[in-house]
């Protein structure tokens, strides 16, 4: 066997026989994590806690409870109007960015779409983990200068006389947006609506709710 | 024509996207975490973790990267490492070290055995 093929084997074995080496940005993180936990700056069960959670469990369905109870009870639906923060401690749902949220409402005449052109401000709190589109450069850049086109795009025509509401997240300011009750739900449980209630229509790329489930 | 003018980029088609909204690779998710951790904690304020990711986001557009989520974690780590090391004791050099240690803990531990840091010490 020659010298380099002679090598090439070598490091053919080195490479199945040692652990699966992480990518260079896992390894960043994991760096950075260890060197926090260390000096104090976070607990590493923090860190874990909230990884397994927005991983696996809080998706949109604390968001679609919030809605629910408002179409049901119209004085949560006034109280989460006038300080939706306040309001989404009735369930136990705040987070450290949901202080100032505000619930904007959708109606025969209004549509609401929620962005942020920064960077990827979310109600992470109520909605789980921002979905990949949320956070691209196309729709950051496109949903403020050309909201009708970009929910084309979702499949949502807006009526010409219907006005678009773009709502600009920031750090401290988050959007939750409440769809529009469906008709023929009129004597349906919160807990059946709240089943209706899709991430995307309390972002605003969804306008029409669609009746399955329920009665 | 930049990359968010193409109109065959398709908003709600993105390939890329975790089913379920959840997260595609385990750091991705640890990167988010140590920002929330950070900033409710207190060690780092929310607005200046939005302006860093931002600003490292319009970077890699004015870079030229494709508009993916692996674009946008490497951004998020990029202003993660930014607003860490501006916030607290911790250097670029110790990150490295502590980066090159893992690698180098992980070459040497034979398939199947935990992965251990022999040298904690920065």
């Amino acid at each position: 066997m020659s010298d380099s093929r002679k090598h090439s084997k070598i490091a053919e074995l080195h490479q199945h026989l040692h652990a699966h080496l992480p990518p260079d940005p896992a390894l960043r993180v994991k760096a950075l994590e260890d060197l926090a936990v260390e000096k104090g700056l976070v607990a590493r069960e923090t860190l874990d806690t909230w990884v397994e959670m927005y991983a696996e469990k809080v998706g949109p369905k604390r968001g679609a409870e919030v809605i629910a109870r408002a179409w049901t009870d119209p004085e949560y639906f006034t109280r989460l109007r006038e300080d939706a923060g306040q309001a989404i401690k009735d369930f136990g749902y705040e987070g450290h960015a949901t202080e100032h949220l505000i619930a904007v409402e959708n109606t025969d005449e209004v549509h609401n779409l929620v962005v942020c052109t920064l960077c990827s401000c979310y109600p992470f709190a109520l909605l789980g983990m921002s979905p990949a589109w949320y956070r691209s450069t196309a729709y950051r850049a496109r949903a403020v200068r050309e909201p009708r086109a970009v929910l084309s795009e979702f499949g949502v025509t807006i009526p010409a006389d219907v006005k678009i509401r773009v709502w600009d997240s920031t750090a401290e300011l988050r959007y939750l947006v409440i769809p529009q009750r469906p008709k023929g739900t009129e004597s349906w449980s919160a807990e059946q609506l709240a089943s209706l209630i899709t991430r995307d229509s309390m972002i605003g790329t969804q306008r029409e709710l669609v009746l399955e489930g329920g009665e | 024509m930049t990359p968010f003018d193409d109109p065959d980029l398709g908003l709600c088609g993105n390939a890329a996207e975790p089913p379920n909204g959840r997260f595609g690779q385990q750091w991705h998710a640890q990167v988010l975490a140590m920002a929330n951790g950070l900033i409710e904690a207190g060690k780092i304020s929310a607005d200046d973790w939005a302006q860093s990711l931002g600003a490292a986001l319009q970077s890699g557009v004015e870079a030229g990267n494709p508009d993916t989520e692996e674009s946008y974690y490497l951004a998020a780590l990029v202003a993660l490492e930014t607003v860490t090391i501006r916030n607290s004791t911790i250097t670029s050099q110790q990150v490295d070290a502590r980066k090159t240690a893992w690698e180098q803990a992980y070459l040497s531990t034979p398939h199947g055995e935990p992965v251990q840091l022999k040298v904690m010490k920065d």
